[in-house]
């Protein structure tokens, strides 16, 4: 009885020990999400010069509860076409990390699609290629046929099924970035 | 004549000797823990080739013995056999104790020496040791699931939850070798961590009764405990393979142990578990694959006044999860849904990608026991568990093969137990139990952290009565106290932070504003008292009643408490809420067990209050670079569940049984009579069992199960906007799928090989007609059906 009522005893104690030890108030180490993207921005170029046309979308709490900002500067001019590229950008680091030379790396995992609204009078077409000769995306060219206004959805998915149709519904994969802008041809 | 004289002498002197023949040797024979008699027991006299049976008090005796020295062999079917020696020179009373064996081989309630006890006013249920050796080759989940008012919660085929009278999770407490399990099991996507194969049976509780192991068991309790160990010498073992069609893989099983006379003891036992990839009937499951190893030991002295036993166990599994339920967004489950098939279809292949689950679950334990006079025992137990949690995501560049969740959850208890029978009939038993737990979720895995960093204190004390008040009524009450102090760590986001308007209420909770997000420390206490009273009464030789109240009272969990952020297979962002109180529970349970010649049944209505329930629902639409993602709050309101569970049994001919189940459980709001989510739907099963002795023992069964559609569930739909069409699509999230007929198969024949060694060749056929159908408690019922036709070959041999 005598050694059992030790051994609880002591038990008991361990336990207490370990307890106090811990409570070392150390706080933990902040975690900054690396693999988030705050920032997509599309910037579009006459062919022949001119002034580009700039859209963008930034979210800077990620998944948190404030909406991203939404922005786009300046009009297609009807019968132009532009040459297109992705930027996109990690903004909870400083400096910013630039996830598009990330998503050119592992460009057979990626696509960028750029799909049309109703409205909108535009051809898009895909100017690269991965490495097994498939669209991806960063760089494109679009033209403004007739004058007109209406949404410009860019889904950036990552893991596709490649080949596709061109359509995001057929590619599948995750939707990493997903964005609607309203764009005006004049 | 001189010789004869000598000879008449001599034969007069023996006979003068040997003539003392009329002496008697009686006695008892007793049990060695309770003193109750052994009736029928043989008592054997090997000189004399005589033998006595004990009566109805265990009472034998033999008479007219001549005087001698004589060997007796004692045996009864259910104890060990054993030998004395007596030198008869006179009347004699002599009184054996035995020690119960062989039938409690498969039996764990054992009164005195099992940490477990019954608890009388609560009809329990559960699995034997043939049900479990049946279930081999599945989880804890998939194995419960043929009891009666017991379902599970499944994240595709892999990750099995139980769900007792339409609770789970934190809800229900899981005991395993008489330590509460803490595995992290408050997430709905976290199996529990266990090899059914290292237990011997497994007791279900469908209340917060079991006051002994906690207060907060809501929903109820699962009890495993490993085999006994027998106080003989012996060396005995087991091993189980089950081979399957379905994931084109196996289980292997083994289990030995090593007694001797002198109570010391050793038990070894490891599973291995390993499929490749499940398969519906139409398509292959990709990636749900599953890789699982663990080991038992323990060693220990099993003595009749103590007992003392120490343990480890190792669990390491590695399951593959559903790779077209990894969903980007909104617009992606958009697309999962309303696809027939999933979106991702692969060959068949063993290996498990990601996304995929690496769990390792280690526990040590140290026990004992010590029995003081004939009725008290006082018990101790010291348990470490370490739960180490990875999940593997699909992430990109340098993160990928990075897991996305790392968590590592340490938890000491110590507890002490005392027992003892005040007076006839009534026996009272209380204890302390206190824990430590850490929960240390890693940094480096460059994902915002799931669940928080906190360090855990809690103590909780019981005490328990039951009387027999006469032979027909049984009387039980309880009482369980429980403090738990939370000291925690938590990031939040800063738009978050200010959303919900904590900046405001708790200040002081800000260790360091970092800018995007805020460091607080939370400390939290919840102090819960739970209870319980109960009666069981036998109206008749056939008819029983059990009538149990149990009041319940659960602290919120980490997850309910501090979840903020996207959960991917969902698509949806969870938020917790820290103002939380704790849920408290007041169940009504009454049990009516009867049994009318061949038939035999158990009703089991009951109804369950439940304040403060926390609910996680849709509360907005939030907009993120991502799309836009309903966002679900947990929220508390008061719930009621009311349901009723029967089981039948009628045998039809001296082969042939007939068995019944039936599970009804309804849940609501009582605000708004709003129907809770995620309710298991109304369950008929039927089975017609052939078994046959003269044919070996030959068993046959064949069974068929309806699950019926939920009918009643709140309505969580949304909108979404679909680029390529230009249109707002509504996203079903809500309809539950229709209902669904399985029919199974299992056949069981055993051979007798060598003289001690048993043989049992097993078939059974699952899903028989490869019905494809979605279970509604399935949270992946959205992207592939459910699986097809299974196959299973068992072979059981015993050494």
């Amino acid at each position: 009885m005598k050694t059992f009522k030790f051994l609880t005893l002591l038990l008991f104690a361990a336990t207490f020990f370990v307890a106090c030890n811990n409570d070392d108030d150390n706080t933990p180490e902040e975690v900054n999400e690396e693999e988030v993207i705050t920032t997509m921005t599309i910037t579009l170029t006459p062919q022949g010069g001119g002034t580009a046309v700039v859209m963008q979308t930034r979210d800077a709490d990620g998944d948190g509860p404030n909406p991203p900002v939404v922005t786009v500067v300046g009009d297609l001019t009807a019968g132009t076409t532009y040459d297109g590229a992705a930027v996109f950008l990690n903004e909870t680091e400083t400096p910013a990390e630039n996830i598009t030379t990330e998503i050119a790396e592992e460009d057979e995992e990626h696509q960028i699609f750029y799909v049309a609204g109703a409205g909108l009078d535009v051809t898009t077409a895909y100017s690269d290629q991965d490495a097994d000769g498939n669209p991806v995306g960063l760089a494109f060219t679009l033209t403004a046929n007739t004058a007109g206004a209406g949404t410009l959805t860019v889904i950036l998915r990552h893991e596709p099924t490649k080949p596709n149709d061109g359509t995001p519904s057929d590619a599948g994969g995750e939707t990493d970035i997903a964005e609607t802008f309203d764009v005006t041809i004049n | 004549m001189r010789l004869r004289i000598f000879l008449l002498a001599c034969a007069l002197q023996f006979a003068a000797y040997g003539q003392q023949c009329d002496f008697t040797l009686s006695g008892k024979v007793i049990d060695l823990h309770n003193n109750a008699p052994h009736v029928g027991a043989m008592i054997y006299i090997k000189e004399l080739s005589k033998t006595a049976i004990t009566n109805e008090e265990g009472y034998y005796e033999f008479n007219r013995l001549c005087s001698g020295n004589y060997t007796l062999t004692i045996s009864h079917p259910e104890c060990t056999t054993i030998t004395r020696d007596i030198v008869l020179r006179s009347n004699m009373e002599r009184t054996f104790r035995m020690e119960h064996h062989l039938e409690e081989l498969n039996e764990v309630i054992v009164q005195g020496t099992s940490q477990y006890n019954k608890l009388t006013s609560v009809k329990e249920v559960g699995l034997s040791n043939a049900d479990l050796e049946r279930n081999s080759g599945k989880s804890l989940g998939d194995a419960l699931n043929e009891i009666s008012g017991v379902s599970s919660l499944n994240t595709g085929n892999t990750i099995v939850k139980p769900i007792i009278n339409g609770l789970h999770s934190s809800r229900v407490t899981i005991i395993n070798n008489g330590t509460r399990l803490e595995d992290q099991e408050w997430g709905v996507e976290h199996a529990p961590n266990i090899d059914i194969n290292a237990s011997d049976k497994v007791v279900v509780i469908k209340n917060a009764a079991a006051l002994q192991y906690s207060g907060d068991a809501i929903g109820g309790a699962i009890i495993l405990e490993p085999s006994r160990v027998v106080v003989k010498d012996t060396l005995f073992g087991k091993t189980l393979l089950t081979l399957g069609s379905n994931g084109r893989g196996g289980v292997i099983t083994s289990q030995l142990t090593k007694g001797f006379e002198s109570g010391f003891f050793g038990q070894v036992q490891g599973t291995l578990r390993r499929f490749g990839d499940f398969e519906a009937p139409d398509y292959v499951l990709s990636n749900t694959g599953a890789d699982e190893k663990s080991l038992f030991t323990r060693f220990g002295v099993n003595r009749f006044t103590y007992r003392l036993e120490g343990s480890y166990s190792f669990f390491k599994n590695k399951i593959g999860i559903l790779r077209a339920s990894h969903l980007g967004g909104p617009m992606d489950q958009f697309m999962a849904i309303n696809s027939s098939e999933p979106l991702i279809i692969r060959d068949f292949t063993y290996d498990i990608d990601v996304p995929r689950q690496e769990v390792t679950h280690q526990v040590f334990k140290l026990k004992g026991d010590k029995n003081f006079g004939e009725h008290s025992n006082i018990a101790f137990h010291y348990t470490y568990q370490q739960n180490d949690r990875l999940e593997f995501d699909i992430r990109r560049g340098d993160d990928a093969g990075k897991p996305s969740v790392d968590l590592n959850l340490k938890t000491h208890t110590v507890g002490i137990d005392f027992k003892t029978r005040l007076s006839d009939g009534f026996n009272f038993k209380s204890g302390i139990v206190g824990d430590y737990q850490e929960n240390f979720p890693d940094p480096s895995t460059g994902v915002r952290r799931l669940i928080p960093d906190y360090e855990r204190y809690h103590m909780g004390a019981y005490a328990i009565g039951d009387y027999e008040a006469n032979d027909k009524l049984l009387v039980e009450a309880g009482i369980r106290l429980d403090y738990t102090h939370m000291d925690v760590f938590k990031f939040y986001r800063t738009s978050l932070w200010e959303l919900r308007n904590y900046d405001e209420l708790f200040p002081e909770l800000v260790v360091e504003d970092l800018g995007t997000q805020v460091l607080t420390n939370p400390v939290l206490d919840f102090t819960n008292v739970s209870a319980t009273a109960g009666v069981s009464y036998e109206f008749s030789d056939q008819i029983r009643g059990y009538f149990n109240y149990a009041l319940a009272s659960r602290a919120p969990n980490p997850s309910e408490l501090f979840s903020e952020g996207l959960h991917h297979s969902a698509s949806r962002i969870e938020l917790g809420d820290l103002r939380f109180n704790s849920e408290v529970s007041n169940k009504f349970s009454l049990t009516l067990e009867g049994k009318l010649n061949g038939f035999q049944f158990t009703l089991n209505p009951y109804a369950n209050f439940i304040e403060d329930f926390v609910v996680i629902e849709p509360t907005e639409i939030q907009q993120t670079i991502r799309g836009n993602f309903q966002v679900w709050e947990y929220r508390q309101t008061d719930s009621y569940f009311l349901g009723v569970d029967l089981d039948t049994s009628l045998s039809l001919t001296d082969h042939l049984n007939w068995e019944s189940q039936f599970s009804l459980v309804k849940a609501y709001e009582v605000d708004n009579d709003q129907p809770l989510i995620n309710i298991p739907a109304t369950r008929f099963a039927n089975r017609l069992t052939y078994e046959n002795p003269s044919l070996n023992n030959l068993k046959m069964a064949l069974g068929g199960t309806y699950t019926f559609r939920q009918n009643e569930f709140p309505n969580n739909n949304y909108d979404v906007f679909i680029p390529e069409t230009d249109s707002i699509e509504l996203l079903d999230i809500s309809t539950p799928p229709d209902g669904y007929f399985l029919l199974n198969f299992s056949a069981e024949y055993p051979f007798t090989i060598k003289n001690k060694s048993k043989l049992v060749l097993g078939l059974s056929v699952e899903n028989l007609l490869n019905e494809s159908y979605r279970n509604y408690l399935n949270l992946f019922r959205f992207y592939a059906d459910d699986l097809g036709r299974n196959i299973l070959l068992n072979l059981k041999i015993n050494y």
